[in-house]
């Protein structure tokens, strides 16, 4: 713990004006995330993952509201000048967005994409430019990449945006990754390709990776560590493997209870959670989750869970009546 | 059985569709094509007007007033004696010149302005949408008047007047096209890799909105040359006894009765090209229009 980790969050929040109040789309985050490490963040819609990887590149929507610190290697970016925080943005942390249909230029070519990030943050040639984005393309798995650098994103796959995308992100040995949900967009079949080839790259470059999704499968096999989000907070965060195996947040539970399951017979209800996030403008004052969980007590609804360390285990979890470990 | 029947029914679905969806297409690019080569045909004459075997058109051949078509005079003579075709070519040198001019300078104020007022909003914003409300509330008349009669008439001063009436269109154009890019994920992308304000205007968003500027720009184009001709008309555009056709149609307007031709002939080139300018940008519009995805 005397290192400092690569990325920070500290009490982080970001609060957007609505007409109908303040929203807080993210509430008092704290996050770590050694160098090299992985971590999934799973939620629903609108439980404030997409904010979180936005606030901490210092990207979110003009007029919110940005609470807490955010330090990458040390360095704080909250405070720091724009300037450096564009040199930091590519080529530090990079990011890749979940819809390759709209995160690329539509009017661009691909090879124009790529060399320009390249140009921009590497003091190299076009001609080297050139070079180096055939080599990525070649390293996220596409074919003929000579031709590809002249084709536009309509004429590629919605699989092939997607390695683009990724290939884009690399291009610069980013420190840290930060993926956005990057395969909800796509066709199943594609989602375990994708996947494999973040995973793989993750490794070859001994990046760290923040995948945000809200797919709990997911981040089963590829992330190191797992912080599930609820209504802007982190409401369970563990190893993957022991959140699995000894989860105690109900929240986590019923997300996992809702993956349909191969075995299970045809027709089978699915245990769908009930109910829908509160809203987000106004707080309840007590345990965000408590209005859909089959647990509550009239403690839930008055106070507000913080995060509760597990001695020894690396896992906490935001919960009056955590579910008992499993036998 | 069935899948006979079903089999045969597609086929004769398709006989009769394909004409159907075929000829307007065809129909609009044969009306395309023909518009383009009307304003190539005209926008090389009066780019070789001064090489073309043309008679002067301010040369008077007193012999020959209000003359019909002739061996020296292809399309007449006016009034003055001033031959037509001569007059034609040198008038669509200034009414092109005015007309291209005037809306380029529209577009580089109003397109800039708008890209800029669309991309950073806030006070900027809410200033450049004032100013050309400002501007947009100004009879336009009035202001032409007013700077030919305090500047002076001259081919100039007509186009910077009719540059500054385009700006406030371009702006809109320009800031609506960018306000709903702006927002769209790539640019957040772009963002998110480190790109800067002026890479993210000039490379993000300016290839976005070119061609819905440009339809717009080629729409002001034919706008602009009506308004010149307008202006001529009135005697607020450019001075005699230089050639334009909004100054010919004036002109011809005194011997309508005994030679139409001297008025008429003007007209319709003017009607032509305003024709053709606007069938070019309303096909460039409808390319650019996520409604008509087919096109």
């Amino acid at each position: 713990m005397t290192d400092p980790p690569l990325l920070a969050v500290e009490q982080l929040s970001v609060d957007l004006p609505t007409p109908r109040g303040r929203l807080r789309a993210v509430d008092e985050v704290d996050l770590r995330l050694e160098a090299g490490c992985s971590l999934g963040v799973v939620g629903e819609s609108g439980s404030g993952k997409t904010m979180l990887s936005r606030a901490i590149l210092q990207l979110a929507p003009r007029h919110a509201r940005l609470g807490g610190r955010v330090l990458f290697d040390g360095q704080e970016l909250t405070t720091l000048a724009a300037e450096a925080l564009r040199r930091l943005r590519g080529r530090s942390i990079a990011v890749v967005f979940q819809d390759p249909m709209t995160s690329l230029n539509p009017v661009l070519t691909i090879g124009r994409q790529i060399v320009e990030t390249l140009r921009e943050h590497l003091a190299i040639d076009a001609a080297a430019a050139k070079r180096r984005a055939v080599e990525l393309l070649v390293e996220v798995g596409i074919p003929a990449p000579e031709q590809q650098l002249r084709q536009y994103p309509h004429q590629l796959s919605g699989g092939m945006r997607q390695r683009v995308a990724i290939a884009i992100a690399l291009s610069c040995e980013p420190r840290l990754l930060i993926a956005d949900e990057p395969t909800t967009a796509l066709d199943v079949t594609i989602q375990a390709q994708i996947l494999d080839l973040l995973a793989r790259e993750r490794q070859r470059r001994n990046m760290a990776m923040i995948l945000i999704t809200h797919d709990v499968g997911i981040v089963a096999g590829r992330t190191d560590e797992v912080a599930v989000m609820y209504a802007g907070r982190i409401v369970e965060r563990a190893p993957t493997g022991r959140l699995f195996k000894a989860m105690r947040m109900p929240y986590t539970e019923a997300l996992l209870a809702a993956i349909p399951k191969l075995d299970a017979p045809p027709h089978t209800p699915l245990p769908a959670i009930s109910g829908r996030p509160p809203d987000p403008t106004r707080r309840l004052p007590g345990c965000a989750f408590a209005p859909r969980c089959c647990y509550r007590a009239a403690r839930c609804e008055e106070h507000k869970p913080s995060l509760t360390p597990i001695e020894g285990t690396g896992h906490e979890y935001a919960c009056w009546h955590p579910i008992g470990p499993r036998v | 059985m069935v899948y006979s029947i079903r089999g045969f029914d597609l086929a004769a679905l398709d006989v009769e569709v394909e004409p159907i969806a075929a000829t307007p297409a065809s129909r609009g690019r044969l009306v395309f094509w023909l518009a383009v080569a009307w304003i190539a045909i005209v926008a090389s004459a009066a780019i070789a007007a001064d090489w073309l075997p043309l008679t002067s058109p301010t040369d008077m051949d007193l012999l020959a007033r209000r003359a019909g078509p002739s061996a020296d005079h292809w399309l007449g003579a006016d009034a003055l004696g001033r031959d037509l075709l001569s007059r034609l070519v040198f008038g669509a040198r200034i009414s092109l010149s005015v007309g291209l001019i005037a809306p380029v300078l529209g577009l580089i104020v109003g397109g800039g302005l708008g890209m800029l007022a669309g991309y950073f909003r806030g006070r900027f914003e809410t200033l450049v949408v004032g100013g050309i409300d400002v501007l947009l509330a100004f009879p336009p008349l009035v202001l032409a008047l007013a700077i030919t009669t305090y500047l002076g008439q001259s081919v100039l001063n007509i186009t910077i007047t009719l540059g500054i009436l385009s700006i406030p269109a371009l702006t809109r154009v320009a800031r609506a096209a960018t306000l709903t890019f702006a927002e769209r994920e790539f640019v957040t992308a772009a963002r998110a890799l480190g790109a800067g304000h002026g890479r993210i205007l000039m490379r993000e968003l300016l290839p976005n909105i070119a061609l819905p500027l440009i339809a717009f720009f080629l729409l002001a184009v034919a706008v602009i040359i009506v308004v010149e001709g307008a202006l001529s008309f009135l005697g607020l555009g450019i001075p005699p006894p230089a050639p334009s056709w909004g100054g010919m149609i004036a002109e011809g307007r005194d011997s309508l009765d005994a030679a139409p031709a001297i008025a008429f002939l003007p007209a319709g080139a003017m009607f032509l090209t305003v024709l053709a300018f606007n069938m070019v940008g309303d096909r460039l519009r409808a390319l650019t229009d996520p409604r008509q995805g087919v096109l």
